[in-house]
This record gives C-alpha cells, structure tokens and sequence, in this order.
C-alpha cells in the first residue's frame, strides 16, 4: 500500500475541501477501499476519513413517510432496522445477501453506492484495464466472463457493478443525497454511468462531492407486500452476484397495478427495467406475464464473451424475482437471503 | 508524521502512537500491541480469520485502519475467557470439536460470540450457517463449529434468563 496523507473531518464543509483536491478520497467502512490500497488498484494520496463526521448515521423517517439514510448507517443496522425492514423488504434482503456477516458491520450505505467492481482483471495490476488505466485496454474481453456485463457494456470495458443494495433502490426510486459545492439531489438511477468511452468515470460525483444521504420515497413502501430480491452466485453465501433481480409489486384485486422491476450483474449500473415494468401494469399476476416481462427486460441484451447464458439466466430470475414477489413478501426474511435454494423457515436444506 | 488514538483493548484503555497512517487494527494488535491471538489469513476480508469485537460487532480487522476507530472498544480473542473459566463459546468448541489446524478458530469464536450478541440465528442450524459464512476453515470443521455455536447460543441465553432471575 502507497502511503497518503490522513485527514479526520470534523464536519462536512470541511471534508469536502479536504476532498477536493485530487488524489484525495473518502474513507467510510474502508472494506472496498483497504482491500483496493492493499492491491495497488487504487493510490490515494490523501484519505479524509469521514466515520467521525456527526448526524450521518441516522436513519429518518420523514413526516411523508419516506426514509433518509444517513450515508454512514452500516449495512447490517439497516437491514436489520425494523421498521425499515417492514417498508422496505427487498432493500433489507438484499443487503443481507451481500458480503458477510463482518463486512456488513462495517460498510456504510453511502460506500455500497462507491464499490468498484469485482471484474479480476481490474483487479490484477499485471491485466490491461481501461477503468484502473484509461487507455491501457481491456484483457476482459476475451477473458473469463462470468462476472461481466451483458446490458450497456462498450468495447472498452465490460465490467459489472457490484452492488445488491442498489438494486432494488434501483426499482424503488431511490435518490442520492449529494453535499459539495452545489448540495443536490438525484435520482439513483442516474448516479451510476455506463462505460462508453470513459469507464474510469463510474459515478457523476464531481472531485470533492460527499454523499449524505439515500432516500426511499413513502411511494416505495406502497409494495412493501409484494417484494422480493433474488440473486445467483457461485455459491449460496458471500458471493457476488452472476445475476439478480429486484421484483416489487402492487396487486390489487388480483390485477398488477405497478410493478418495479431491476437487474444485478449484468451492467455497470443497477439496471432498471423500465420496458418489463409497463408490460406488467394492468396484467394479471400470472406466468404468462411474467415471462412477458423477463422478455421484455432482456430484450437489448447482447454477450460480451462467453456469457450469452447470463441472458436466459436473468429471464428466469425475472420470472422467477415476480413469482416470489407475488406470493408475497415472508414475514421474516429466509435464513438464506434472496436464494434460490432457500426453503421455508426452519428446514434444513445442508444438514 | 505521527497520530494518537486512544483505544479500549480488552477492558484495558490505552493510549497509542502510531508513526504510519496504513496500520490496520489487525496489525497494530499483532505487531504493536502483543497480542497475536487475532490470526492474519487473507489479510483481503475474505478469511474472517481476523475477525474482532468494535463496540460489541464483529468486523474483519483486516480492512479496519487504526487511526480511523480513535475511541473504539475492542475484544480480541485474549480478553474472552474470564480467568480460567472459558467463554461459553470457547468451552463448546473443544466440546464439539470444532476446530483441527486452529488457525481460523480465534476468528470463528469471535464471530460466533458477534452472532449470538446479534440475536438473529437463534436455535436454526441454517441460520448460523448463513451468519458464519465469513469464516473460512480449510480444515472444514464447518459441521463441528455449527454445533458448537447452536450448543454456545443455548447456554448463553439460559445464563442470561438465570442471571435475569
């Protein structure tokens, strides 16, 4: 690890001058981060460490209804949060089908949105990145491609984002709270950026920018019956996704009448399928329409190696992500968290 | 370039100068402190053999910068047995035999004592497999460390219901 500079904020203003300028990065849980200073992947030279900054790890019901999240509340107090669980079931079930038990103590929600993608060449300093090293190439394509995207890739790079979090923010309408020096706030799905040309731009943070805070609209909790997340991975516990959805539903009478559909691990941003949410609105909670809508999600989707699988792989988490969800939400999330294997609470599926 | 941080480590508060901003609470316990107990395995969060208490939650000491936690209170492996008297989590793992190399056993008793104080798994087997699947065991002692944990999780809540009593 290159050696920085160690700056502890006291307060917002002054993190963001601290931040601004270059070379500088933020430290929140640091689980991303350290293990990328331990790589070489990423030198800052200057770390403002932001987790003694006041008033940040709140989590805020607003007289609407809808939630702020403090950007340093941690992974597991969200999730874990009662009545955030209640409003908002598929965001908790994500974040528990994310890292591990010791990871989701220390990552905070505003870094969940700031992770870097797992692609191995990224990774690996000897492989030619466009993202660690614009211009160096991309030893991805290729390569192993598992992990990489099959919506809104680019020849220079096919990286996927990370995150099972901002999924189904993603969905719900999520917006990102952001301090600097123009505070705004922006929807979540236009936070993250596709990789076009320029796939070491990975969010629309300017230098010094700070998120704050996550909001959930009170609109978000109106599927809180009808909600669920569902991801595969390489195995049933701390791993990332291959694929995942994020399936939110209203029914009334036995007719869809809003549905939210996104995609995990297929692109370099939370995936909102906006196309298969309008085939749903007025159709009856069926197979027929849920294939309709897996369809309608994939239907640009194009391989960028040898990864064609991961098309008709994430039709039927699609379909599978609307069947759970119309079931309805469990009372309690599965011992397994958004897995396919989970059973019914109680039964024992490894024993 | 010098900084101080006042840490509470196993019920002692201490004071300590740290001359590198890049020491790990993994490394300032091992290297600085004496107190080896916490293994390095990964060194990457993917091990959880370092796996430590910060104000009662289990993290991976790995990825924690010292500096960065000025003020924590921190559990090591060391400070879990009272005396000579074992942590009930310690106590079922050499009943249940749930270790054979023992390098990743300090982090996985951490992380079991983190997940009883947690309160989610309760008695389901599935559960605390789930919970524990941040510590890795090459020997794959898994089926011995599941019953263990369950065994540890009921003593502890009926010695909690006594000492309520």
């Amino acid at each position: 690890m290159n050696s920085f500079e160690y700056v502890r904020a006291t307060t917002i203003p002054e993190a963001v001058n601290a931040a601004s300028a270059q070379g500088a990065m933020y430290l929140g849980g640091g689980t991303n981060l350290l293990d990328l200073m331990k790589g070489g992947i990423t030198r800052p030279t200057r770390i403002v460490d932001i987790t003694h900054l006041p008033g940040l790890d709140r989590i805020e019901w607003l007289p609407d209804g809808g939630v702020r999240i403090g950007a340093l509340v941690r992974n597991a107090d969200l999730a874990h949060d009662a009545k955030f669980a209640r409003q908002f079931p598929a965001v908790a079930e994500a974040l528990l089908a994310g890292a591990s038990a010791q990871l989701r103590n220390a990552a905070t929600v505003g870094g969940n949105l700031l992770q870097r993608t797992r692609c191995p060449y990224f990774y690996d300093v000897a492989s030619a990145c466009n993202k660690r090293d614009p211009g160096a190439g991309c030893d991805a394509h290729g390569g192993d491609t598992r992990l990489h995207a099959v919506l809104g890739w680019s020849q220079s790079c096919i990286a996927t984002n990370p995150s099972d979090f901002c999924v189904p923010l993603a969905a719900l309408d999520a917006m990102v709270e952001i301090e600097g020096s123009a505070p705004r706030t922006i929807p979540l799905e236009e936070f993250h950026c596709l990789p076009g040309d320029t796939p070491d731009r990975e969010s629309v943070l300017k230098l010094g920018e700070l998120i704050v805070a996550i909001h959930l609209p009170s609109a978000a909790s109106r599927f809180a019956a009808h909600a669920r997340y569902l991801k595969i991975r390489e195995r049933t516990s701390y791993a990332f996704a291959v694929v995942s959805a994020a399936a939110a539903l209203r029914i009334e009478s036995g007719t869809i009448t809003e549905a939210r559909i996104a995609l995990g691990g297929v692109a370099a941003k939370p995936w909102r399928a906006r196309a298969a949410e309008k085939t749903l609105a007025g159709a009856r909670p069926d197979g027929a329409a849920f294939r309709a809508a897996g369809e309608a999600a994939l239907a640009d989707a194009q391989p960028s190696g040898e990864n064609g699988f991961k098309i008709e792989l994430a039709r039927r988490i699609v379909i599978r992500a609307l069947k759970l969800a119309a079931a309805g939400t469990p009372e309690r999330i599965p011992a397994l968290p958004a897995s396919p294997f989970a059973a019914a609470a109680g039964v024992l599926l490894h024993a | 370039m010098s900084n101080s941080i006042s840490l509470t480590v196993n019920g002692v508060a201490r004071k300590i100068a740290l001359d590198d901003p890049r020491i790990t609470l993994l490394d300032l316990l091992r290297e600085r402190l004496d107190l080896p107990g916490t293994k390095k395995g990964c060194d990457r969060g993917q091990c959880g053999a370092c796996t430590i208490l910060v104000d009662g939650k289990r993290i991976n000491s790995c990825l924690a910068l010292a500096l960065s936690y000025d003020g924590a209170d921190i559990l090591t492996i060391e400070g879990l047995a009272d005396g000579d008297n074992l942590h009930p989590v310690q106590a079922a793992f050499i009943a249940h035999d749930a270790l054979q190399c023992g390098f990743c056993t300090p982090g996985q008793i951490m992380s079991a004592v983190g997940l009883i104080m947690e309160g989610q798994a309760g008695d389901d087997a599935e559960r605390v497999r789930e919970a524990m699947s941040g510590n890795i065991c090459r020997c794959g002692a898994y089926a011995g460390i599941t019953e263990a944990v369950l065994e540890a999780q009921t003593e502890i809540v009926a010695r909690d219901r006594r000492q309520a009593a």
